[in-house]
């Protein structure tokens, strides 16, 4: 833990865009100048006051921010142990914290006079933010999503048809959310002159995992104030816990905490059947081991070869085979820790979610509420964990139904 | 003197430009594959370049990707590529081969290992799609070092301000993409690339060779004429994907090289 902000934990990634081994940039060299340009256009962006003003008057009028920061006080009784917070990022406009990063990325486009979008979406939340964002502002917007995603999230493929984006079934590989990241690539490459990527996570090459991390940091900040103005001035969470796909909502609720050591930061990865040799499940960092993938060095699941093996999970937004770069350095360092849940445990932690709050959680969140549910019994009264209920779970209802035994659809 | 460097001396002397075929390495099996290849001078090939099958090749069309997709499920791995060239070079002293992938198989390997095991091997150069040169001191500055010849993607988007960079550290020859775009997609126009191509011999003296969007004797013809030779794969392995047997393979990989050569 730093003493001292020389030591500080916020400091990453320098210019070759690394988080210690972690990052990089291993794109095509076609891509290399627009990456370039991208990293300029943001280094300019994140000290132009006009472009924040814009940022927060979008946060505040149209997304609807800041979120509440809310007392669980049902789950915490039933708990018995730590005061559990809830940050409602699922209460945003499109049900998701995907938006806060998308409206970021969409201004700086704009800015640097692209006129298409294109993105790739897991469980649809980040294809349906960037077809909303798209919409507002008249571009045209296509989104990859794997085929086997399509079928599983159809609800979302519909929303981003109504809200005009073309909508491209990905079949490559095996048709989930990594294979949907390789078709996007391939038409930025094709069309990258009038095109701008606008990645959903945490992820890819320099500067998207530092710029994403740094649209999504408002949870984050927004905890901070919010908690001190119900539990006291100065009071810190002792726990933040968050679920990771590629980590965004985690990376914006745990950076403006990485230098306050008394808070403890806990990241939770999708378990899926199990993390055992089976690899049926996306836990990248308690499973994986570091390679290189879609621009960045990071944990990845891969067999001995160095092929990349497919993630498994219940949820379409944790489906993905490698972690954001800042995870695996934050996970090497020790300053984070990373544990998995099981598809079981998180679809028990979804319907504790609904009869206890009256709050329908996506099933991404569930893995995080999961976790709650594990530690908070064995943690005293005061000890106050703040968990990022990052989506709503509207999208998830025929996935849960047809776990629970019933056919809704 | 590597054997990449010999060749085009060669070709020089002889006043003509090189022809390039790539296949991937395991493609439909160990046994046609190299049985392919060793052909592959004897069709007319100069350079022979060889895919390292990748789960998640971002760079390539679907003809590649189910390339590579087929040879991974029939068994291939990297030792069975290496296998390939060790095996291919027990008859074949001369023909450079170059490896072209993505990183991630061979920083799997460790990057020592795998140049060793490389160059035991008798391949001559790499071509590794992710690794730009802000990322040089991975494996292109080792890969120098151990004696195989790191060769570059120059593509369109690839300014003025940035050409000397992406020209530094390299060697063997410069690979020009002639397109923004992956393998196997819009046709090469040789009067595009000409002056394309001319922009980089401002900058380097390493031979220009220009791929993607290259499927028939006439474009191998034309682009070679603007550039020092050129490069076939995707309409090379669409061969291969729709089971023709490797005899009939050869003769259209005749057919390209004659065009190249013609220019
Ligand atoms: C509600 C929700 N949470 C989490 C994720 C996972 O992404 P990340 O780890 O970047 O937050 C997704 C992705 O689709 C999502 O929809």
């Amino acid at each position: 833990m730093p003493d001292d902000l020389i030591n500080s934990y916020k400091t990453g990634p320098d210019e070759n865009g690394r988080f210690g081994i972690f990052g990089g940039r291993f794109v095509s060299e076609t891509l290399m100048p627009l990456i370039l340009s991208l990293e300029k256009e943001y280094e300019k962006a994140k000290t132009d006051q006009s472009f924040w003003d814009e940022m927060d008057d979008l946060w505040t009028h149209y997304v609807g921010r800041p979120s509440p920061l809310y007392f669980a006080e049902r789950l915490t009784n039933h708990l018995g142990g730590a005061k559990v917070y809830m940050k409602r990022d699922e209460l945003n406009h499109t049900g998701a914290h995907k938006i806060n990063n998308v409206l970021g990325q969409i201004i700086l486009a704009r800015r640097m006079g692209k006129t298409r979008i294109i993105a790739e979406t897991g469980a649809g939340q980040h294809g349906v933010a960037t077809a909303t964002v798209c919409a507002k502002f008249g571009l045209k917007c296509v989104v990859y999503m794997g085929a086997h995603d399509v079928e599983r999230q159809k609800p979302n493929v519909f929303r981003m048809r109504l809200l005009g984006a073309e909508v491209v079934p990905v079949t490559s590989g095996r048709g989930t959310l990594k294979d949907a990241m390789n078709d996007a690539l391939r038409d930025w490459v094709t069309n990258v002159r009038d095109t701008f990527y606008c990645i959903g996570t945490v992820a890819g090459p320099h500067p998207y995992p530092a710029m994403v991390r740094d649209f999504q940091s408002i949870i984050g900040k927004e905890v901070r104030w919010q908690l001190a103005e119900q539990e006291g001035e100065g009071r810190l969470p002792d726990t933040v816990i968050a679920a990771i796909g590629g980590g965004s909502n985690a990376m914006g609720l745990f950076f403006p905490f990485l230098d306050d050591p008394s808070v403890k930061i806990i990241g939770v990865e999708a378990g899926g059947k199990g993390v055992d040799q089976r690899m049926e499940h996306c836990a990248s960092l308690t499973g994986g081991r570091p390679g290189v993938l879609h621009g960045n060095r990071t944990y990845l699941l891969q067999d001995d070869d160095g092929q990349i093996l497919e993630g498994f999970s219940i949820s379409a937004g944790l489906d993905y085979p490698g972690i954001g770069p800042e995870h695996a350095w934050l996970h090497d360092v020790g300053r984070a820790e990373y544990v998995s849940i099981t598809d079981k445990e998180a679809l028990e932690a979804f319907q504790l979610c609904c009869t206890l709050e009256g709050i329908i959680p996506a099933l991404e969140p569930s893995h995080a509420l999961a976790h709650v549910m594990k530690i908070a019994p064995t943690l005293p009264k005061d000890h106050i964990i703040v968990m990022n209920m990052c989506g709503r779970g509207d999208k998830d209802i025929f996935t849960v139904a047809k776990h629970l035994g019933f056919e809704i659809s | 003197m590597s054997r990449i460097d010999a060749r085009f001396n060669e070709l020089k002397a002889q006043k003509r430009k090189a022809f390039v075929a790539y296949v991937m390495a395991g493609d439909p099996d160990f046994d046609t594959s190299l049985e392919l290849v060793k052909g592959l001078p004897a069709a007319g090939v100069d350079i022979i370049e060889l895919g390292l099958p990748f789960t998640d090749p971002m760079a390539d069309g679907p003809t590649i990707q189910l390339a590579g997709q087929r040879a991974l499920d029939g068994g291939m791995t990297l030792d069975k590529t290496l296998g390939l060239a060790r095996a291919f070079r027990v008859t074949d002293q001369k023909t450079p081969i170059v490896m072209m992938g993505y990183y991630n198989p061979i920083y799997s390997r460790g990057v020592d290992t795998f140049l060793e095991q490389a160059k035991e091997a008798g391949i001559d150069g790499l071509i590794v799609v992710d690794l730009p040169p802000e990322e040089d001191d991975e494996l292109c500055i080792p890969a120098q070092k151990a004696g195989l010849n790191f060769i570059r993607l120059a593509t369109p988007t690839t300014d003025d301000n940035r050409l000397p960079r992406v020209m530094q550290n390299t060697s063997g020859f410069v690979y020009y993409v002639s397109i923004t775009g992956i393998t196997g997609a819009a046709e090469a126009q040789a009067a595009v690339v000409g002056p394309e191509v001319a922009r980089i011999k401002a900058v380097s003296d390493l031979p220009v060779i220009v791929g993607f969007g290259v499927r028939t004797p006439e474009t191998a013809r034309a682009v070679a004429g603007v550039a020092d030779g050129t490069v076939v794969g995707s309409a090379i392995v669409a061969q291969i994907e729709a089971g023709k047997p490797v005899p009939e393979i050869l003769e259209f990989v005749r057919s390209l090289a004659d065009g190249a050569h013609a220019a």
